[in-house]
């Protein structure tokens, strides 16, 4: 009895210590006009232009970075698993330096090699700053797409159903994109999402190659008024969640996952 | 030139040769199993008929074409794993027309012929299933049915009844040899369980130490072992040593016991020889036709219901002996002091 006290305590503090901060957040962006609730924060948010182009450019950065994650870690975790599985502990720790490496680190670095002065001035040109924004994003998220994709491939037999593939005439890409890939999906996804949501809130690589993403704009905004950061903010929160759900819905409607879980 | 010819192949892992100059010559529609224990190359020579090795030095030739440097995915064989190895995320129907739609057919002929397979392993309603839906035998019989939808030209078949239960085992190994027969299709199976092995084949190479120690049908294998392993590994074998008297004539004396072999002998006068029985050559008490009688101790009976196995302390040995139940006469008591009969011709000479 004392025991399930004691839990319940435990969880209902802990329920608080993460809730009031966002309630206490949703709240006072309610608050804009005196004496009543209103959603006029959010009305100023969403109409704002420079709103609607910053996110419209960060969520398009991000399916670019998850497309170009995929087609590079897919590929690269399923090779290492294959035919290199002694270079895994090098791979997971190349993996793992964007951890340790201030994204500032890194963008100084693209930028004095691809300046316009240089071999590949990627920087001379906005393709070419966007290309280079999102292989930053890329190496941001590559610890987490490698882990969940890596992990994701542990639960298959690689090694019998690559096998099985090419007895059965299929040359790489077809084993790639047929079995490899649908296998993995759900640990796709997962990687997928967690890069949308580094990508979205990503301010230094953006800010420092002059891009109009979404990062900057938070911290404008937030240095500049009152009320309508909690309110962008609980707007994150809304599509962080939503990202999450379609996750659970996706898991749902693959039904041979279902039975591996 | 067969079907199939593989020439001195040899396959090497670093220090270690795996297979050491294997040749074998598969005519077409012949069922051929490669028996031995673990480590003897078996599944080795399989891969590299695959083509998921490559032969250190030899070549593979298939129906005239020299397969040797194909990949894998150009050779146009069929492949059943240990580990079924079907695809979690295509449905059994899915499954089965994967090498047909790799292979560019069309929808309607590669529906078509994925319910013909589906006919032919008696899971016709089966189609739109997962494989995770399926039983362990049915997940092997689909695997069998998408092996085979492309027709290949050899079908490689990798211990796929190991990781079945014992009834499975023994009603889809029928089965796998009767569609077989069916097809006519030229197999290579490896196994290290040598009751499937004889009970399936056509022929039987057992494989020791990376060399073909004996090819031959299971009868010649069985009865007509060339090496002492095969002796071994085929079969229960009760071995004696038996003291030469006459060479030429073929004489010998075993545990005190005069015996003629009927045949001469490489050995000198007084040498010690091998020799060996099956179990079933073995008979507790006399028979007619037995005409070598040693006294023997019954040790262990087991009942094993039609057949009774019995050990006997006998010539300095244990000898292990088969009789079938007979519902008149129950098996002897532990303990009992007997005799046991044999005749000369069934007695294995061993090199």
């Amino acid at each position: 009895m004392m025991m399930r006290l004691m839990s319940w305590t435990a969880l209902i503090f802990g329920c608080l210590y993460f809730l009031l901060p966002l309630i206490g957040m949703a709240e006072f962006s309610l608050k804009m006009r005196r004496g009543v609730y209103s959603l006029d924060a959010y009305a100023v948010v969403l109409a704002d232009p420079a709103f609607q182009a910053t996110f419209g450019y960060s969520v398009l950065m991000a399916l670019m970075t998850i497309i170009f994650g995929v087609l590079l870690v897919v590929p690269t975790a399923y090779w290492v698993r294959l035919k290199l599985p002694g270079a895994r502990p090098y791979i997971e720790f190349i993996t793992l330096l964007p951890l340790v490496i201030p994204a500032i680190v890194i963008v100084f670095g693209y930028i004095r090699m691809y300046n316009t002065s240089s071999w590949l001035p990627l920087t001379g040109s906005v393709t070419g700053t966007n290309i280079l924004l999102m292989m930053g994003y890329a190496t941001l998220a590559l610890p987490y797409m490698y882990r969940s994709v890596d992990t994701g491939l542990r639960t298959i037999d690689v090694g019998t159903l690559t096998e099985a593939a090419q007895s059965l005439g299929a040359g790489w890409f077809t084993i790639l994109a047929k079995i490899i890939l649908p296998n993995v999906l759900v640990a796709v996804l997962s990687g997928a999402f967690l890069t949308f949501a580094i990508v979205i809130g990503e301010f230094t690589m953006a800010a420092l190659l002059d891009r109009p993403a979404f990062g900057p704009y938070m911290q404008l905004l937030g240095a500049n008024r009152a009320y309508e950061p909690p309110a962008l903010a609980v707007i994150a929160f809304a599509i962080t969640w939503a990202c999450m759900g379609l996750i659970q819905l996706v898991t749902r409607f693959s039904k041979h996952e279902r039975a591996r879980a | 030139m067969a079907y199939l010819d593989l020439t001195h192949l040899v396959k090497t892992f670093g220090t270690n040769r795996v297979v050491k100059d294997f040749s074998l010559g598969i005519d077409k529609g012949e069922f051929v199993s490669l028996l031995g224990p673990s480590g003897c190359g078996k599944t080795t020579v399989l891969r590299m008929v695959a083509g998921f090795e490559g032969p250190s030095s030899g070549n593979i030739v298939i129906d005239g074409q020299n397969v040797t440097s194909l990949r894998p995915n150009q050779r146009r064989i069929g492949m059943v794993f240990q580990a079924y190895a079907l695809f979690p995320n295509l449905t059994v129907a899915q499954n089965v027309g994967f090498g047909l739609k790799v292979a560019g057919m069309g929808r309607e002929e590669t529906e078509a012929r994925v319910t013909e397979m589906l006919r032919l392993i008696g899971l016709p309603e089966k189609g739109p299933s997962w494989p995770f839906q399926l039983s362990g035998g049915q997940q092997q019989r689909v695997a069998l049915a998408r092996a085979l939808a492309p027709s290949p030209r050899v079908l490689l078949l990798d211990e796929p009844l190991s990781a079945l239960d014992a009834k499975v085992r023994v009603s889809l190994r029928n089965e796998i040899r009767a569609i077989q027969r069916d097809l006519g299709i030229t197999t290579i199976f490896v196994t290290h369980d040598q009751e499937e092995a004889l009970s399936i084949s056509d022929r039987v190479v057992v494989m020791n130490g990376g060399v073909a120690e004996q090819v031959g049908t299971p009868f010649q294998v069985y009865n007509q072992p060339s090496t002492r392993f095969v002796a071994n590994f085929v079969g229960t074998l009760n071995t004696f040593e038996a003291e030469v008297e006459a060479p030429a004539t073929g004489d010998l004396r075993l545990g005190g016991v005069p015996l003629s072999l009927g045949r001469p002998l490489s050995a000198a006068k007084g040498a010690k020889i091998g020799l060996a029985l099956r179990p079933e050559a073995v008979h507790l008490g006399r028979a007619p036709g037995r005409e070598v009688v040693l006294p023997a101790t019954v040790r262990e009976v087991h009942f094993m219901g039609s057949v009774i196995r019995i050990k006997a302390d006998a010539a300095g040995t244990t000898v292990s002996l088969d009789t079938f139940n007979r519902p008149d006469t129950p098996p002897p008591a532990v303990g009992q002091a007997s005799e046991i009969s044999l005749s000369a011709q069934d007695i294995i000479l061993l090199a």
